[in-house]
């Protein structure tokens, strides 16, 4: 009984994640214009609740190690490589912080030390099963973005 | 405001935050470990992109930097002690030690390990300290090659390397190829590797100074190896460092003494030339 209930929920749960899938843009289909990408790449909207847990967590975002959040001060071990995100959400548009989250180099140039998130421009040998897949999904970027509006100067 | 303008006010302000964070502050402190001023600071040789190298030891926290002050305190130093030991035990089908050909190494010893990585001329490539050891071992002893990382092979390179204590690093590129395997090294350094896409350059040059995450982005010298390391209670080589910094890049990563990390050894290490050898240093 019980585990019946448990495949008929998988079952959903996978057949929802499927058909988000199907409309995602894929990495290498999302169009940047001037530093901005203005289609989102999902058809959900983005969450920004789940959007701050993707990026405290260090395993997807960990955005923590580069940048500090005041609002995030109860999270230990703010870096600084980048600049504070406080004000992003006032600093930048949301097709803007898109951009920067999907693919960082096309709006900072090559050089900077930021990841792309969604992007398979990658670095060499790649560990092996890592290759061909992206930082964070399609969805996850749009949940980061949602967030990333809340930080208002 | 258009669009492209708040872009361009945003850089800006990046610009200047960048700016007020450059210099997050490398301590001004000397490090005197028994009598004996180590160079932590030292002008940059030609060709450096920075002016001044500086050692890890001045990006530490105070606990850290007082642990490697205080030989008594250095756990680093029990390493040396078991390397002694080593040097002076007979092992292999010739019934030698290091001792029976090299006899007191507080003299024979002395300042080699500060020009280490050299040029091997059998080999045609360069040679570090871990694999002149195994050298000696296979060829003068009859023993075997250590495995990498060995216990003995990290006690026994750290009691070398003491051997040159405060003494400067400095490499002779002149011999042989090593100029070549500079470039190459050089090259490895500036190339992103791994799924976060970033080179040793992005991290201890475009980022020294910073901090990613608790960690005070140093510019990642080699003098202090092997490195007493207190997140792993263990001593540290440099070959199982570097691959480890690869690792966090989500790359796969090389092989000890492969061609490829005995480049960067080499680029490394030069990087760092004027720097006291500070083994066994602490880290954290
Ligand atoms: C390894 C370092 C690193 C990581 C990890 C990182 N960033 Fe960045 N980020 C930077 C740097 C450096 C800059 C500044 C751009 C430049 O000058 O290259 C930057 C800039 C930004 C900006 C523009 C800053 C502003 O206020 O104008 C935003 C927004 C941003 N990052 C968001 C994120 C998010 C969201 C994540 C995680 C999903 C993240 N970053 C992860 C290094 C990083
Ligand atoms: C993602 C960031 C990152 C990258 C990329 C990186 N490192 Fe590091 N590295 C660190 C951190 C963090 C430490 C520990 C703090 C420090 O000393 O900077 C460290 C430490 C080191 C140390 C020890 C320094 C000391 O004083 O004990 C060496 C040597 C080193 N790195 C070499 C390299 C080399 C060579 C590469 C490229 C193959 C590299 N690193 C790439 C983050 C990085």
């Amino acid at each position: 009984m019980q585990s019946g209930i448990a495949v008929v929920v998988a079952v959903s749960v996978s057949m929802l994640a499927g058909a988000a899938w199907a409309e995602d843009i894929a990495p290498g289909d999302v169009e940047f214009a001037d530093g901005a990408v203005s289609a989102a790449l999902t058809g959900k909207p983005g969450d920004a609740a789940e959007g701050a847990k993707v990026f405290v967590d260090r395993k997807l975002g960990n955005c923590l190690a580069c940048h500090e959040v005041s609002a995030l001060k109860k999270q230990l071990f703010h870096g600084n490589v980048g600049p504070s995100l406080d004000g992003a959400g006032t600093r930048w548009e949301p097709a803007q912080l898109r951009a920067i989250v999907t693919d960082s180099k096309k709006v900072f140039g090559p050089e900077t030390v930021m990841p792309g998130f969604y992007s398979l421009n990658v670095g060499v040998n790649v560990r092996k099963d890592l290759v061909g897949k992206t930082i964070l999904t399609a969805q996850q970027v749009e949940d980061v973005v949602a967030y990333l509006e809340t930080l208002k100067e | 405001m258009n669009k492209n303008l708040v872009l361009l006010a945003a850089v800006a302000a990046v610009a200047v935050g960048v700016a007020q964070f450059a210099y997050a502050d490398p301590v001004s402190d000397k490090l005197v470990i028994d009598g004996k001023e180590m160079i932590t600071r030292a002008p940059a040789p030609e060709g450096h992109p920075f002016k001044e190298v500086l050692s890890g030891w001045l990006f530490r926290e105070p606990e850290t930097r007082a642990l490697e002050a205080d030989s008594f305190a250095n756990p680093g130093m029990l390493y040396v002690e078991r390397g002694e030991e080593i040097w002076n035990t007979v092992d292999g089908a010739k019934g030698k030690s290091c001792a029976s050909c090299h006899n007191d190494a507080s003299e024979t010893m002395k300042d080699v390990g500060a020009h280490y990585p050299k040029w091997d001329a059998e080999t045609k490539r360069p040679i570090n300290i871990e694999l002149q050891i195994d050298k000696c071992r296979t060829e003068q002893m009859g023993a075997e090659a250590y495995k990498f990382d060995a216990a003995d092979q990290k006690a026994l390179t750290t009691y070398i390397k003491y051997q040159s204590f405060g003494t400067p690093v400095k490499l002779d590129l002149a011999k042989g190829d090593m100029q070549s395997w500079w470039d190459r090294g050089k090259k490895e350094y500036y190339t992103r590797t791994g799924q976060l896409n970033l080179a040793c350059a992005s991290c201890h040059e475009a980022s020294m100074g910073r901090h990613i995450r608790a960690d005070h982005l140093s510019q990642g010298q080699a003098n202090g190896f092997p490195t007493y390391r207190l997140k792993q209670a263990d001593m540290v080589s440099l070959h199982n460092r570097m691959r480890g910094c690869i690792r966090d890049t989500r790359a796969e990563m090389p092989k000890a003494f492969s061609d490829e990390l005995m480049a960067l050894e080499v680029y490394v290490t030069w990087r760092g030339t004027g720097l006291s050898v500070e083994t066994p240093a602490v880290r954290q």
